[in-house]
């Protein structure tokens, strides 16, 4: 694991999302409480549409192009045969961080 | 030997250090005790019941005089410890010395103070010992205002006691809902509405920017310029640990004095415990782990082997007829799947948190009887895969049972309006069934519920079914999504009647089964609040489309189009140069001319979106609201202007009407027109509201549709003046908002509740003065540029880092 900082909670509007770059493309990183963030890839394996734009409930995502709904936890879609990548992330004293190790093992596998 | 052991600060922690010595092995110390309060060791924890009236100081005292004198406790109350010399092993205090062989830090905590001007003045105090509660005391028995700074549990307790005393209290807090740290915002909602049932005013998102007084407080003044009158000022923001002693001797001193799991700081004959003390990263402010440290501390003392861990701990909010309880993890960390109950008669709120097979949190509200055992699962990690369908019933319910989806409507008190065009209370409709009217048409025919609009017709049905039981046959009518058992309009008339003002309202009155909604039902639960509460209720952009939160389409590549609005279409030189410098400067891939008389940029991409509105806003271009539910456009012809045909300036009434409309949210998009003549080159009779003009004046026309279905208009009202052209429709639209579905096109909405309808409410000009009224007053929230707001936070528009280089190293 090699949890960097991120960014302040605050930056990410409450049940919002923001993306970041990498070389895996880009990642959501998804507020879906006060306190509670998740990460996964952005890109809906549907038609590529950007989740960090779509609708955060619960702890799930509404893709913005076609309502494919995805659970943060698993990456699953629901009631779909797709599937997105998930990365840990977390949130301490008011940052969130995310663990790039992850990120770049996916890279070489 | 009788080793000497010296303890400075008598609170709780050190009080059961004292304990476990004298019970365990009386003879092992000499033991004196410094505290800076002239008294010693009381149940700090039940100061709010002492603040409230509900007990005195005295039946909160741990250790009196005579317990001290008993066990050969050398006090020295009201005395500070200067300093310590550990060389010389002893302790300074103002009236002289004390040698130690071993020495326990216990100094508690500080409050926190917030650095604002004012914060020294008379009348500002903290809530954290004996004479700040009697200080409250003292204060409310004059009465007055009080203002609480946080919404934390200290403060909310405050909060009740002041209120119990009878002062006017009203509790400023900077995050969005009451107690963050251990409640989620659906128990955040039910302990706000409990709190406010008690006359207490609460101020979430708000920030003090100072206390303002002459020689006294007089007033909290807030970031936004609102000021507060207050008497008296609590700051309960939160505590921090007080480690100046510690660390002016020179000891290891994080956030708090460093231990380790035996409690020893970095001397290894000094020990520290309670609230001052860092272990492990940890901080500590309730009482559960601070006994388990004095334990430990004990035990390490008389030379037993023993170590501290940091266990999960669960909060109660001591207010009485608030019963909340929260216990474990249950807002932090992914992998998690929650549990809803919700049961809006009795007020209850409950949400277990699950990790694998495991229950890691639980928050509840209303009815807390299951939180221990919930605890006791968390704590011990029980594997609760066997009983996972039921587990939220608690222990003593393992049969299982769903929800009641009529509840929302049992619970209505009988004066609820349930038929807003009839003024039909429930005790009304509920009457009439009792007397006979047993189905929906009888009911209709003796009440006049539900027979002219007919959007409250499920509402109607449900009260059937709850008077009746099992004798009325339930109509299947179509809930707004998963998440809830009742259609669009019932929640719509609820929201109303039940004056819900936040969304946080609606999922627990109505009984939402999901957590926030979902994708489906949180757009239109949000227009519903905004249009009918404008004045309580803040849109919320996280329930928004994309299209209407980043105020611009997006497009199927993922990037976006920009159209600027053009008043009636009109445009001018100034205006088309500024936006082919936008098109060249971002390269724009397409321009094209809008079927509403615009200009469309089309392939933004997302990062450049709030410079390009920079851009376009410094020539006086605004937003032309081309992604929302809301006014499009207003398409005009030339007019009287030029055309020789022209009767009326239909192009000053476009720009007029498009003046006055923009901005505003609306259940669907609304398209306007203004033809000057019967030739209608502005093609208005396929509008939303089209106005035709003639000689003798306008002719207004609502519900066409050119879409999906093409329908020409329906005639309004035909009237002399451009005045109340603009009257009627202004008056449609917010009749439209007021009552449509969300997603309904006015053509939709018109066809389910009739014209008939929409004529008779319009026809009297009392309520088409209310409706524009309520128009206007909306209109004074949203009538601005999003553009030029969202511009002013372009960061927020850029990804938030760029990892390229550290994901691949």
């Amino acid at each position: 694991m090699s949890w960097i900082d991120i960014c302040a909670i605050d930056d990410i509007p409450l049940r919002g999302a923001r993306k970041l770059k990498t070389a895996l493309g880009c990642v959501a990183v998804f507020r879906t409480g006060e306190e509670e963030v998740f990460a996964a890839s952005d890109t809906c394996p549907h038609k590529g549409g950007p989740l960090s734009e779509g609708i955060v409930h619960g702890q799930s995502v509404t893709c913005p192009l076609h309502n494919w709904v995805f659970d943060l936890n698993s990456g699953h879609a629901q009631g779909e045969d797709g599937r997105i990548a998930t990365y840990p992330a977390r949130t301490e004293a008011g940052r969130v961080l995310i663990d790039v190790a992850r990120l770049a093992t996916r890279s070489a596998a | 030997m009788t080793l000497k052991l010296v303890i400075v600060g008598a609170g709780m922690a050190s009080g059961r250090v004292i304990e476990h010595l004298v019970e365990e092995n009386p003879d092992a110390f000499d033991v004196t005790l410094f505290n800076a309060e002239p008294r010693g060791n009381y149940n700090r924890i039940m100061l709010s019941p002492v603040l409230s009236g509900e007990k005195t100081y005295d039946e909160i005292v741990t250790h009196d005089e005579d317990w001290y004198a008993r066990h050969g406790v050398t006090c020295r109350f009201g005395e500070h410890v200067i300093g310590i010399d550990r060389d010389r092993r002893v302790v300074i205090g103002q009236k002289g010395e004390v040698s130690y062989d071993k020495l326990i830090i216990a100094t508690g905590s500080a409050p926190f103070i917030i650095p604002v001007q004012g914060k020294d003045l008379p009348g500002v105090i903290t809530y954290r010992d004996l004479d700040d509660t009697n200080a409250m005391i003292k204060a409310a028995q004059e009465g007055g205002k009080a203002v609480v700074i946080g919404g934390g549990l200290l403060g909310l307790e405050a909060a009740a006691g002041l209120a119990e005393r009878g002062m006017q209290v009203t509790v400023v807090h900077l995050m969005g809902h009451l107690m963050e740290r251990q409640l989620d915002e659906a128990a955040g909602y039910l302990l706000r509405r409990d709190l406010e049932k008690r006359g207490i005013t609460i101020r979430t998102q708000a920030s003090t920017k100072a206390i303002i007084g002459n020689g006294q407080t007089e007033a909290v003044l807030l970031e936004g310029g609102e000021t507060l009158p207050a008497d008296l000022v609590v700051m309960a923001v939160g505590i921090r640990p007080e480690t100046r002693l510690a660390s002016d001797t020179g000891l290891e001193v994080a956030r708090g004095i460093e231990v380790n799991a035996q409690m020893q700081t970095s001397d290894q004959d000094i020990y520290a415990v309670g609230e001052c003390v860092e272990f492990g990263g940890h901080l500590f402010g309730l009482v559960a782990p601070l006994y388990d440290q004095a334990k430990v501390l004990a035990q390490t003392l008389l030379g037993q082997p023993e170590a501290f861990v940091v266990k999960d701990i669960a909060t109660k909010l001591k207010v009485t007829g608030c019963d909340l309880f929260s216990a474990g993890d249950f807002a932090e960390g992914p992998g998690r799947e929650d549990i809803v109950f919700r049961d809006p008669s009795r007020g209850v709120y409950k949400r277990l948190v699950i990790e694998g097979d495991r229950l890691v949190g639980a928050v509840m509200y209303g009815d807390t009887a299951d939180g221990t055992w919930f605890f006791s699962l968390i704590k011990d990690g029980t594997k609760i895969e066997e009983m996972r369908e039921t587990l939220i019933f608690g222990p003593a319910f393992q049969e299982g049972a769903s929800a009641d989806p009529l509840s929302a409507v049992a619970a209505l008190p009988p004066e609820a309006e349930i038929c807003g065009c009839n003024g039909i209370c429930k005790g009304t409709i509920t009457n009439a069934i009792a007397s006979g009217a047993t189905d929906l048409g009888a009911v209709r025919a003796q009440t006049k519920a539900s027979a002219s609009c007919g959007t409250c017709t499920g509402l109607v049905e449900q009260l059937l079914q709850v008077t009746l039981g099992d004798d009325f046959q339930m109509p299947t009518a179509q809930p707004v999504c998963g998440c809830c058992d009742l259609t669009h309009e019932d929640v719509r008339r609820l929201i109303k009647a039940q004056e819900l003002k936040s969304q946080e309202a609606v999922w627990q009155e109505l009984g939402w089964k999901s957590r926030n909604g979902c994708h489906v039902c949180r757009p239109a639960v949000n227009f519903y609040l905004l249009a009918d509460w404008p004045l309580e209720y803040r849109d919320d952009p996280q329930s928004r489309f994309v299209n209407e939160r980043k105020h611009a389409n997006i497009q199927k590549d993922g990037t976006f189009s920009v159209v600027p609005r053009m008043w009636g279409g009109i445009t001018n030189a100034a205006e088309l140069r500024a936006i082919a410098d936008a098109a060249d400067k971002y390269n724009v891939p397409t321009v094209k001319v809008t079927g509403g008389q615009r200009i469309d940029l089309l392939g933004i991409k997302g990062e450049d979106l709030p410079h390009i509105w920079a851009d376009l806003n410094k020539a006086g271009l605004v937003s032309g609201h081309a992604y929302s539910k809301g006014l499009r456009t207003v398409k005009t012809c030339v007019g009287t202007d030029h055309c020789r045909f022209g009767t009326q300036d239909s192009t000053g009434l476009g720009i007029k009407l498009e003046q006055i409309l923009w901005g505003s949210w609306t259940p669907h998009k609304v398209k306007l027109a203004v033809s000057g003549c019967p030739r209608n080159c502005a093609e208005a009779t396929c509008k939303d509201v089209g106005i035709i003009c003639v000689d003798s004046g306008y002719q207004v026309g609502v519900a066409g549709a050119a879409g999906m279905d093409l329908k020409e208009t329906e005639r309004l009202v035909d009237v002399p003046t451009e005045a109340e052209a603009i009257e009627w429709t202004v008056a449609f639209i917010q009749l439209y908002r007021e009552n449509a579905k969300y997603l309904d096109r006015p053509y939709k909405w018109v066809a389910k509740v009739g014209l008939a309808w929409v004529k008779e409410r319009l026809i009297d000009p009392v309520e088409r003065a209310r409706l524009v009224d309520a128009f206007e007053l909306s209109q004074s929230f949203f009538r601005k540029d999003p553009w030029a707001e969202q511009a002013k936070q372009a960061e927020r528009f850029q990804p938030l880092a760029d990892l390229t280089l550290e994901a691949a190293e």
